[in-house]
């Protein structure tokens, strides 16, 4: 630190109004390395993406010519895109409530403190963080017909053996995907409620219980309000992650059996590299995109609204 | 039995809540044991009917044969661009969040368009990209995987880094000013040591979203710079899954992250719910 004017008056004059110049424009020189990254790998492609969604592109054809909005028009007409749609709507709706009612009562059962607490915590964490590509293998492995210990657990609860092909049978394939996928993400609902949770305000709930308050009502007139924010934030990351589910799904049922359970980003993947639809995929990128777009504001906006 | 030997209501609600939350852990747990034990079982004790819960005996063949045909590779792959992503973003996220935070370059809209950026969905750019990389001869280069790793982690970093500088009392860099330290002084003196758990959190999240990604690897990698998650696909093969190799090769992929992130246990809230819950 003392050094510093030791060598302003060493050092030549050029050298000094160049470390000027780097020092005026600081802010803007350390914002553009990242910027321009972000623009190159972020903005560029979908640039690029818009254009190509007007073309003719296919694997076999280069055709660059303007098709105007018929790969748009495709949209509509394409039935296994609206089954996808569907699909992950179906997941979507479900998986959800479902993570954030189970994350609710997880965080019930450990806001009060209680010794070890910190250790059932990280334990309970630790299938958030699990690569979703291994956690489906996981599954995969579990509800194995033969070899997993979920048909052997069933049998044994229902006394008779009982043989469900949860991977490949249609009645089943939806129950496994939410399973897994309310396994892995439930324990993160569980974090951010348990964190929302212990930041209600304690004097409020204990004049509540003073007056007698049925535990229903404190939820309703205290708990719930204080903790929405908190359950907005996490059900839009949670929801957006759902809309955009991919990896589970390609380690537990590939889509299968069929297209049964293929969801949007599945058939979206499978339309550019396998049918090298490159035009065709580029609408269906930006169809995703119009989607989150407008669920996102959405959400944002009740958000604001409930500030 | 006399009343007083009665345990009092607030020991028997301590007791079930201690009931429920080992039954709870148990079953989160179960299938992550389970992944671990067949990774140690012989191919007589996976192939099992019924299946076995425990091992005969801990025994490493599985790992073994993942070393012997080079597959672990696929976890150092993982590991270069992991890491080297991480650093990166870390770095250059780090001096775009300070100018955010400090000078407001760009105001409020610059802001919600990098967050945004976190929000557009891998499938949607992940098409564009491919073309692009095949053009410049990108694909399957660690090069490439950094870069894409580098740009998909900037927002995250900058947004959280953002977050932890402004937390950081304005009047300290503004003594340290007057002090005679030029800006980037202030940064590495002043701001870099305040922040620096804040940094260690976002690396370690950072490093684990890369870690964990799936559909950009499988996408734009082949053969040489082949990650952990698209090896493990791999094994699964119509009717014979290689379960050893797939349970083997998932420990080695999850160990890594389990130890880091309960290292990072305290940041843990903050840093999945992007800040927006501080934790």
């Amino acid at each position: 630190m003392m050094s510093s004017p030791a060598i302003e008056t060493t050092k030549p004059a050029r050298g000094r109004t160049f470390g000027r110049v780097l020092e005026d424009h600081l802010p803007y020189l350390i914002i553009a390395p990242a910027i321009l990254i972000l623009l190159l790998v972020g903005l560029f492609p979908l640039v690029y993406s818009l254009i190509v969604s007007f073309q003719h592109i296919t694997m076999t054809e280069n055709d660059t010519s303007f098709a105007g909005l018929m790969n748009y028009a495709e949209l509509f007409k394409d039935t296994r895109l609206w089954a996808a749609l569907g699909h992950t709507a179906i997941i979507t709706v479900i998986a959800l409530p479902l993570e954030l009612l189970i994350g609710f009562l997880m965080a019930q059962l450990f806001i009060d403190r209680m010794p070890g607490r910190q250790l059932f915590v990280a334990l309970l964490v630790l299938p958030t963080v699990i690569s979703p590509i291994v956690a489906g293998a996981t599954w995969r492995l579990m509800f194995d017909v033969r070899f997993g210990p979920v048909g052997q657990i069933l049998s044994f609860l229902a006394g008779e053996p009982v043989r469900i092909l949860w991977t490949v049978n249609p009645a089943y394939v939806y129950p496994a995907i939410i399973i897994c996928e309310v396994w892995q993400w439930s324990p993160f609902m569980f974090l951010l409620l348990l964190a929302a949770l212990s930041n209600v305000d304690q004097s409020q709930l204990e004049a509540a219980e003073l007056d007698g308050a049925s535990y229903l009502r404190v939820l309703r007139a205290i708990i719930l309000p204080a903790i929405a924010p908190v359950v907005a934030v996490a059900c839009l990351i949670r929801g957006l992650d759902l809309v955009r589910i991919f990896d589970i799904i390609w380690a537990l049922t590939e889509g299968g059996p069929g297209s049964m359970t293929e969801t949007i980003s599945l058939y979206t993947y499978i339309q550019g590299f396998s049918q090298f639809e490159t035009s065709y995929t580029a609408a269906i990128a930006f169809l995703v995109i119009a989607l989150l777009t407008v669920i996102t504001t959405l959400v944002l906006k009740r958000m604001e609204l409930a500030r | 039995m006399t009343p007083t030997l009665l345990p009092s209501r607030k020991t028997r609600i301590l007791a079930l809540r201690y009931v429920g939350a080992i039954a709870l852990t148990l079953l989160f747990l179960f299938p992550v044991y389970w992944l671990f034990m067949i990774s140690f079982k012989t191919p007589d004790e996976i192939y099992h009917v019924p299946p076995l819960w425990v091992p005969g005996q801990i025994q490493f063949s599985n790992y073994y044969v993942l070393f012997k045909d080079g597959d672990v590779v696929a976890i150092a792959n993982s590991l270069i661009v992991a890491g080297t992503s991480s650093i990166v973003a870390i770095i250059l996220g780090t001096l775009c969040a300070y100018s955010l935070a400090r000078f407001g370059t760009g105001g409020e809209n610059l802001a919600m368009w990098i967050i945004s950026q976190r929000m557009i969905p891998p499938i949607a750019v992940v098409f564009p990209i491919f073309l692009i990389y095949v053009y410049f001869g990108m694909v399957d280069s660690f090069f490439g995987l950094i870069l894409l790793y580098t740009a998909f982690n900037l927002p995250y970093v900058i947004w959280m880094m953002r977050g932890y500088i402004v937390d950081v009392p304005m009047e300290l860099e503004e003594s340290a000013l007057v002090d005679g330290l030029n800006r980037w002084q202030v940064i590495w003196k002043v701001v870099f040591p305040m922040v620096r758990p804040g940094l260690m959190a976002t690396s370690v999240f950072t490093f684990v979203f890369a870690w964990n990604d799936f559909l950009f690897a499988l996408v734009l990698t082949r053969t040489e710079v082949i990650t952990f998650p698209v090896q493990l696909t791999h094994y699964f093969g119509g009717q014979s899954n290689f379960w050893g190799k797939i349970a083997a090769m998932s420990v080695l992929g999850t160990l890594p992250i389990f130890v880091a992130v309960t290292v990072m246990q305290r940041y843990l809230v903050r840093g999945i719910s992007l800040g927006a819950v501080k934790g």
